[in-house]
Order: C-alpha cells, then sequence, then structure tokens
C-alpha cells in the first residue's frame, strides 16, 4: 500500500500529472524524445518474447518496465541497448539505432545487465578506474564510489564482494560514463532494504542531472518511488503505460481515505461530494472510499464545517493492483528465475 | 558482429586499451596459468633434460641426434601449444561464459580489445618462455645457435601464427571454460604427439611421421630441428604451417561470438 498523500513530493507529483494529462502513452509536446521504440518484435525460435511494443522516453525521464517474469522486459531493453537484434520495429536512442550506430549509442548510454560477472581477480578500484577510462567525458570517478558506498570496498577484489555489493559495483558502471541514457535492468534486486533506498536516493539525484533512465523493475514500490511513467509488459506485449498513479486510477481501483474526525459530522456532508462513493464508521475511524482527488476533497469540506481529520491515513490502489486488474494475473506469480 | 567491425571506434578513447592490457596483465599475474604451464614448466623441463648425464650423448636410435637436442624443438611447441590452447582460449571462454564481454560490448570499447590484450600478453609470456628456452638450449646446455636463424626464425613465427589462430578459434567457438577446456586439450595431446612428445619423430612408423608432417606441431618440429642443424629444410613443413595459420584464423574471425 503506498500513503502517498496529498502533500507528497511536490516535484514528482507535477511531474507525473503533467505526463498523465499530456498523454498517458507519449511524452509531452515540446519535450525531447530520448528512446523511441515502435512496433519493436522479436522471437527467440517460434516463442515470441516481444510483440508489437511501442512506447517513447521523454530527455530526463524515469521509465518503468514492469512485468512478471517472461513478460519480454529485458529482452526490450537488450534491444535498446543494442544487445540483440529486433525481427522488426525501429529503435532510436537519442537519434542513434542500436543496430547500426553502436559505437555512438554506447558512447551516451550505460547498462546494468543481469547476469553479467566482472573479473574476479580484479580489485574494486581496478575495475571502476578500466571502465572510467573507456569514456570520453565520464563522470567523476570518486563522487560515483562514494555514491555507491563502494570507497571503503575499494581494495578488494570482486570475487570476494557479496552480491548486494556486486550489484551497487554494476550500477555505478552503469553510470561512470555519464550517460545520456541508463538502462538498469532490476537495479536493486539482491540488494537489502538499506541499499535499496540508497540506490534510490541515487537514481534520484542522477535524475536530476537530466539522465533518461529505462528501469526494469519487478518491485511495486521501487516503481511508484521512482518512475515519472510506467509501461506494463505481459506475455511479450504493453497492457498500459501511464503514471503509476494513472495506472491506478485506470484500474478502476478505489482510494480510501481513513481518519478520525475532531468532532461529529453528518455523514451526508461527505456522500454529497463527487468523488466519494461511500462512508463507513469503524468505531470512532471514519473510512471514505472514492476516486480522484478524494484527500483534498474531504479535507477541504470537513474543513469548511469545522472539522479536523486527525490521524490521516490515504490508502490508494498501488500498482500491483492495477497489473491485477489489467491483466487478471498476479505480477509476482513466478519470478523466481531471472533471465525471460 | 564480427572481429573486423570497428576495430578503432571514433568515441573510445585511446587510453581505454592501456588500461584494459594492463588490468589484464594483473589477472596473468595473479592467476598464473599462463606462467606456470607456458613458461615455468617448460623452462623447468629444459632444465632437467640438459642436467640429466648422457642426454647429450648422440644416440643411434634418433639417428645420431641427442634426446637434448630432439626435445628441445618439441618443449619450444609445448610452450606455444599450451599458451594458445589452453591458457588463451580457457581465460576467453571465462569471459563470455561469465558475460563480462556481453558487459564490455556495451560500452564504446569494441570487446576485440579484449581479445587483442589477451593475444598480446600470451604472446609476451610465449617470446618470455621461447627467449629462456634458446637462451638456455644453445647458450647454457650446448647446442649452439641455429645453423639456419633465418629459417629457424620463420620457423618459429610461423609456428606462432598457426598455434594462436587454432587457439583464436577455440575462443572464437567455446561457449564457457569447460567446453575450451576440452576442445583445447582434444587439439593439444594429438598434436603434441605427432610433435613427438611421446615418441620422437626419428623413431615413428613411416605412417606416423608422414601424418606428424602435415600437422602443425609435427611440420613446427621438423623445420625447427632441420633448421638447427642447418639441415636445408624442404619447404613443406613451412607451408603446412601457413596453411594452418591461415585456415583457423579465417575460421575464428568468421566465427568469433562475445555471448
Amino acid at each position: 500500500m503506498s500513503l502517498s498523500s496529498a502533500g507528497g513530493a511536490p516535484r514528482a507529483t507535477g511531474h507525473r500529472e503533467a505526463g498523465f494529462r499530456a498523454a498517458p502513452g507519449t511524452p509531452a509536446p515540446g519535450t525531447e524524445v530520448a528512446v523511441e521504440v515502435s512496433h519493436l518484435r522479436k522471437a527467440y525460435g517460434s516463442t515470441v518474447a516481444v510483440d508489437d511494443v511501442s512506447f517513447s522516453v521523454r530527455q530526463g525521464e524515469i521509465f518503468g518496465v514492469l512485468g512478471p517474469n517472461g513478460a519480454g522486459k529485458t529482452t526490450t531493453v537488450e534491444c535498446v541497448i543494442g544487445l540483440r537484434s529486433p525481427d522488426s520495429g525501429d529503435i532510436r536512442v537519442a537519434g542513434f539505432n542500436p543496430q547500426t550506430d553502436r559505437e555512438d549509442l554506447h558512447a551516451i548510454t550505460g547498462a546494468q545487465l543481469q547476469a553479467s560477472a566482472l573479473p574476479a581477480r580484479l580489485k574494486v578500484s581496478e575495475i571502476l578506474e578500466m571502465f572510467h577510462s573507456f569514456y570520453l567525458d565520464p563522470a567523476d570517478l570518486d563522487e560515483i564510489m562514494d555514491a555507491l558506498g563502494l570507497t571503503e570496498k575499494r581494495n578488494d577484489y570482486y570475487k570476494s564482494l557479496s552480491g548486494g555489493l556486486k550489484q551497487r559495483l554494476s550500477v555505478a558502471l552503469a553510470l561512470i560514463g555519464n550517460p545520456q541514457v541508463a538502462v538498469l535492468d532490476e537495479m536493486t534486486t539482491g540488494l537489502d532494504p538499506q541499499a535499496r533506498r540508497d540506490t534510490w536516493g541515487l537514481i534520484e539525484g542522477v535524475r536530476e542531472r537530466g539522465v533518461t533512465i529505462i528501469l526494469v523493475t519487478h518491485y511495486m514500490d521501487e516503481a511508484e518511488r521512482l518512475c515519472d511513467r510506467v509501461a506494463l509488459l505481459d506475455r511479450g506485449r504493453i497492457v498500459a503505460i501511464d503514471t503509476p498513479e494513472g495506472l491506478a486510477d485506470r484500474a478502476g481501483v478505489n482510494k480510501r481515505v481513513r481518519f478520525v474526525p475532531s468532532k461529529p459530522f453528518d455523514d451526508r456532508l461527505l456522500t454529497d461530494l463527487p468523488e466519494v462513493q461511500g462512508v463507513q464508521r469503524d468505531s470512532e475511524q471514519v473510512i471514505v472510499t472514492g476516486s480522484g482527488e478524494l484527500a483534498n476533497a474531504v479535507i477541504l469540506t470537513l474543513a469548511g464545517a469545522g472539522v479536523t481529520a486527525t490521524d490521516l491515513h490515504l490508502d490508494s490502489a498501488n500498482l500491483e493492483d492495477a497489473f491485477i486488474q489489467l491483466t487478471g494475473r498476479h505480477l509476482h506469480d513466478e519470478f523466481s528465475g531471472k533471465r525471460e | 558482429m564480427s572481429v573486423r567491425a570497428s576495430l578503432l571506434p571514433v568515441g573510445t578513447p585511446r587510453s581505454a586499451f592501456g588500461k584494459l592490457l594492463k588490468n589484464e596483465t594483473k589477472i596473468a599475474w595473479r592467476v598464473p596459468i599462463g606462467l606456470i604451464l607456458g613458461v615455468a614448466v617448460p623452462v623447468l623441463a629444459l632444465v632437467i633434460f640438459g642436467s640429466v648425464p648422457g642426454m647429450n650423448k648422440p644416440a643411434k636410435s634418433l639417428g645420431g641426434l641427442s634426446y637434448f637436442s630432439v626435445y628441445f624443438p618439441i618443449l619450444i611447441v609445448f610452450v606455444l601449444a599450451v599458451l594458445s590452447l589452453i591458457s588463451l582460449p580457457t581465460h576467453l571462454a571465462t569471459y563470455r561464459e561469465q558475460g563480462i564481454l556481453r558487459r564490455i560490448s556495451t560500452t564504446p570499447v569494441p570487446p576485440a580489445w579484449m581479445l587483442a590484450a589477451q593475444l598480446i600478453i600470451n604472446l609476451a609470456l610465449a617470446a618470455l618462455a621461447l627467449a629462456i628456452l634458446v637462451a638456455a638450449g644453445t647458450a647454457g646446455f650446448g647446442l649452439g645457435a641455429p645453423k639456419a636463424p633465418g629459417e629457424f626464425t620463420l620457423a618459429l613465427l610461423l609456428t606462432i601464427a598457426a598455434t594462436f589462430a587454432i587457439g583464436l578459434w577455440v575462443s572464437a567457438i567455446a561457449r564457457s571454460a569447460g567446453a575450451a577446456g576440452a576442445i583445447g586439450q582434444l587439439f593439444l595431446y594429438p598434436l603434441l604427439f605427432f610433435a613427438g612428445l611421446w615418441l620422437p619423430r626419428q623413431r615413428m612408423a613411416p605412417v606416423l611421421k608422414n601424418i606428424s608432417d602435415w600437422t602443425p606441431l609435427g611440420a613446427s618440429v621438423r623445420a625447427l630441428q632441420d633448421s638447427m642443424l642447418g639441415i636445408s629444410p624442404s619447404a613443406q613443413p613451412f607451408l603446412v604451417l601457413t596453411a594452418w595459420a591461415a585456415i583457423f584464423a579465417f575460421l575464428a574471425l568468421r566465427y568469433f561470438r562475445w555471448e
């Protein structure tokens, strides 16, 4: 359950609203498109991994690719960074075709791949310095090392690192070239909760520098916290593209506001509001269900009647609910395997 | 993608190759498979052969040559075979198996640079081992300088080309370190057999010796031996080596893959 209260991060909210109102599937007019995928199709033998997938990512956006195992998420982003060649469809990354402009593409992109190790008998600092030397205009080495908590481990061999540290190093390598577009595939898988939150903070910091990020994830909270827009993939096809809130709204799942009123009031005060569908009472607590800007409407109306809503909780539908609504399946049915 | 494609991309700092080579050199030192098998073992073998009494005496069963002079070129091809067929392919196949080549292929650095770095390192190890073997064999253990130094050098270079071409092909096709080791050894032991490691060419039955002449290491030992002794070597072993080098270099470039 996400508790995105009305007063949540103003930047994120503004961003998402703008994206949602402009057009859910495409970037707002006037913004530069960083990544454009049109009618992408990729099959392995008779198995169609990705079928007619199209989306646009605008510059500076964090774009989530979300779906269950085997949905085609990894195949999609591996086509975007030129690791796989599409059977049909067109991809442009900052105007470059990943198949024919590989050099240009790799100079401006960074990738964190699943299942890719690094030389066991190299030290963290040696790996970082080597990748740092691969780019003409790299990021600051010490800053990246510091941001990902690798400074203390700089003299450790790669093979001695824990899974979480390997993952952090992998994210560091994706960002070390100071990329315009970064593709992060299951970035926080294998990290402990604290490391996950640290990595999220880092990604938000990177976004502020204008880096476009495509984030493959199966974590709802990660997508809700970081992504401006999310593409829901299921069985190789896009089910929906929208802001996290937009997807929840679209799924038609009600929002719920719970509070304890400072003094008694008549239920009709709230049931008359267009946003409200129902009002229930559970001893002292009032539970209001509805949609739209439910919390604002409820609080303002109550305030107008001199009632203060204390101990306020807003339960909004999340991406998990949205996914179930839109596909009839659970997102987390079977994500034990990593490759798809 | 083929190896030929964009070996020198514009957007890649040239210093990146230096860093890559430096790190690969550190690994070669920290995991000294090539250093032990390709340098230490053959040098030690030479010292042992050279120190055992009687090894320097001409033997009738070897057509009047001493055991030491017969085994000297065999040790040379042993060095090249181990470095090219075992050390190089297992390292690169490990990188492929673990997705390291794949990871590097998403950077501006062409993965071919990794291949080049590994080639340079193994060739440097080969040069080190050969320098020690030739110096110790000719000066230290009294073999004397090759009587046909031009042919000797040419034979060495062609042997390097042939063995490393085969090694590159193994590197190109093996998906895993295990597969690389298996394919490498599938080449290594028969080739060393025909080089005369277990049964010197001088004592092979005519049919075996005939086959040996057409194998890269058999041809190499023949050319090296003849140029050591100053017997005007025939063109055949040189042509055989050139053919092996050309065929496997082509196959390696044709079938190389990063994943």
